[in-house]
């Protein structure tokens, strides 16, 4: 069981050995990246191309990590009471399931993806230690130990908007994505979109990476931007001249929008190519 | 086996345990990898280093202790050199050139001298005469005007050997202290949180509703309780104009993070230093003044009090009556800082020019001095370790 990539991913090997180390070892998977370079994707792509089933747990600023083992109904027991439902006097009839239970559940090996961890509580990387390391947790409700059937591989991203508990960063393995050099990206592109023209592609890798060096904008393109963009330029049928006559950042490229997705850096980066064309 | 790799990681501040240094083992024992420097490299920093801010350092002490060891395997790291020489040399050199290399005792000595010149080499290096570089002169390096120069690094081939990926170092610029976007400031702030429940009860209150419900024989009786607010109040003091002035951009920063994440907070700003007014809105700051007096009684002890500012000025500023740079001031700075600290017991100051240069003005020892050592400066980690202190003294 090895995973390379898929037809639609376009994996590094140093990302292909962080996932099979974290599948054999069966340790979870930390990702961090800038945005845009495919974390979330690298879950589903690992499912498929392993044929996996996939539990996603998205995380928001209000998760609790019991959320993901399992909550437990209170309200619903509390009104069955009250109507005299005979489900009442089963506790497990009010026990809904987590992510992270029904991962633990499957019957064949699953993976499991915990999105944007960094978006809860500073606490709560914390609050899973026990139940990553050991794949297991109690039900105080039921009196019963849950036990993963096979361990999941657990797959897990990081914006870094908040910095991660020691404790938690000893126990996954640690991946950072890099962003992808031109050669990665001409093959990415070719993935998502086989056939694009030779030309076109090139001169809009140029314009890209040209607009990535660009300093002081609040969020470089990334690669899922170019992609949409090229979309856009496939289905407008822009020729590869229009991109190419010009040296990039000397100019504005059409349909700059979907690249550029920031109102302060659209205007900084036609400041720019104004004060170049008018150095030249 | 890698005990001493593993201890020269934890000697250049890598953060690593014991439990990460047996997973790396066991995973070499599963064999996730096997025989290729690179793929250990990659599985080594997979389990050994936990935040890309160390890749850095990480990839120094890696190519550091494997350098012995790729010595045993000389055809491991030597070919890497003449690969690209062997290569580079059909490209880029003339025939011409090549006799000239010739004459330099051919290019089994050229290659022979580039591979002592990287052992020597201990970092990346540009301009000059002798080191293996960019811009110049020797003959090894790119962009440089040697005659006999051999680029390096400037292909499109990507070689991707071991020893390249780590010599690059491309994490580099990721170490220390980034730029402080809003976001990042306001993780930071976040650790300054002290929550109540204050005002109208709008949320329900489960553990209270199961209670009641229950002394209530069963029949639903809901409870409410207010909504849990941060109670943290916050004074926050900006030095503006003069030496500031290039620092304008993260102090707005800062001030924006603060903004959204405080309730209560309150903003003055100040010229150098404190004396017996401050003001709130720069435009018309010589119109209207806060007297400093009338501040300290509106705003309680339990503020927080959070100066940012270079400290730098003379210490007459701070020392003497009339030492002001704006106006004659009729006591001194230290004694209005001193009663702004005598009340509000959690304060700590930021600087924003770097630490390293604190001790060259004098000024900022005195005003270090007169915050008993709570000066922080303005970066992520100093903003870090600045609001611990301020949480720390709550409780």
């Amino acid at each position: 069981m090895k995973f390379t990539g898929t037809d639609t991913y376009v994996a590094t090997d140093d990302l292909n050995l962080a996932v099979n180390a974290a599948i054999t070892l069966g340790r979870p998977l930390l990702i961090k990246g800038e945005p845009g370079t495919g974390k979330t994707l690298l879950a589903e792509e690992v499912a498929r191309s392993l044929g996996m089933p996939l539990y996603q747990w998205h995380i928001k600023s209000t998760t609790k990590a019991n959320q993901g083992l399992y909550e437990y109904d209170a309200v619903s027991r509390l009104r069955d009471s009250q109507l005299g439902d005979e489900r009442v006097h089963e506790i497990g009839n009010y026990i809904v399931k987590g992510k992270l239970w029904e991962a633990f559940d499957s019957e064949q090996r699953a993976v499991l993806l915990i999105d944007e961890i960094d978006k809860a509580d500073i606490e709560f990387p914390n609050d899973l230690l026990q139940e990553l390391d050991r794949m297991e947790f109690y039900v105080y409700e039921t009196r019963q130990l849950v036990k993963a059937k096979h361990r999941p591989v657990i797959i897990i991203t990081s914006n870094n908007e908040k910095e991660l508990p020691d404790a938690f960063l000893r126990r996954c393995f640690f991946h950072y994505i890099r962003f992808p050099e031109a050669e990665t990206m001409a093959q990415i592109v070719e993935v998502h979109y086989p056939g694009i023209k030779q030309s076109l592609l090139k001169s809009a890798l140029e314009t890209f990476f040209g607009m990535r060096e660009v300093p002081g904008l609040k969020k470089k393109p990334s690669t899922s931007e170019l992609l949409d963009w090229l979309k856009l330029l496939v289905a407008e049928e822009i020729p590869p001249e229009a991109l190419h006559s010009k040296q990039p950042g000397k100019s504005i490229p059409p349909l700059h929008g979907a690249l550029l997705k920031n109102e302060q850096d659209v205007g900084l980066f036609e400041r720019l190519v104004g004060m170049s064309r008018r150095g030249r | 086996m890698l005990v001493d790799f593993f201890l020269q990681l934890k000697q250049a501040k890598v953060p690593v345990t014991i439990r990460e240094y047996l997973s790396l083992l066991e995973a070499l024992d599963q064999q996730v990898v096997w025989g290729s420097v690179e793929d250990f490299y990659y599985l080594a920093r997979l389990c050994l280093v936990k935040d890309e801010t160390h890749f850095d350092k990480f990839d120094r002490v890696f190519a550091q202790y494997f350098e012995g060891i790729s010595d045993l395997g000389e055809e491991v790291k030597a070919q890497i050199p003449e690969e690209w020489l062997r290569k580079l040399t059909e490209l880029v050199l003339s025939d011409a050139e090549k006799a000239e290399i010739e004459a330099l005792g051919g290019f089994e000595k050229l290659m022979k001298t580039l591979k002592k010149r990287l052992a020597e080499q201990k970092k990346r290096h540009q301009g000059g005469g002798k080191w293996i570089g960019t811009g110049g002169r020797s003959p090894f390096g790119a962009y440089g005007y040697n005659p006999e120069g051999i680029r390096i690094g400037q292909d499109g081939s990507r070689h991707r050997r071991a020893v390249k990926v780590w010599d690059r170092r491309e994490f580099k610029n990721l170490d220390g202290s980034v730029e402080l976007g809003t976001r990042n400031i306001k993780v930071a702030l976040r650790r300054l949180r002290h929550f109540a429940r204050e005002g109208a009860p709008e949320v329900l209150d489960m553990p209270g509703t199961i209670r009641a419900t229950a002394n209530n024989a069963g029949y639903l009786d809901l409870q409410l309780v207010p909504k849990l607010h941060n109670k943290i109040k916050v004074l926050l003091f900006f030095d503006v104009g003069g030496s500031m002035d290039e620092h304008i951009k993260v102090c707005e920063e800062l001030f924006s993070a603060a903004r959204v994440e405080f309730k209560y907070l309150e903003f003055f700003y100040f010229h150098n230093f404190v004396y017996e007014s401050v003001w709130r809105d720069n435009q018309r700051y010589r119109a209207e003044r806060i007297n400093l007096w009338d501040l300290i009684n509106t705003y309680g002890p339990d503020y927080k009090l959070i100066f940012v500012g270079d400290a730098a000025m003379s210490p007459y500023e701070i020392s003497m009556v009339g030492g002001s740079v704006e106006h004659y001031n009729d006591e001194a700075g230290y004694v209005w800082h001193q009663r702004l600290l005598d009340t509000y017991k959690d304060a700590i100051w930021l600087n924003p020019t770097p630490q390293g240069w604190w001790n060259f003005t004098q000024s900022v020892g005195m005003v270090q001095q007169l915050m008993e050592k709570r000066m922080f400066p303005l970066t992520l980690e100093g903003l870090e370790s600045g609001i611990r202190m301020l949480s720390k003294v709550t409780g």
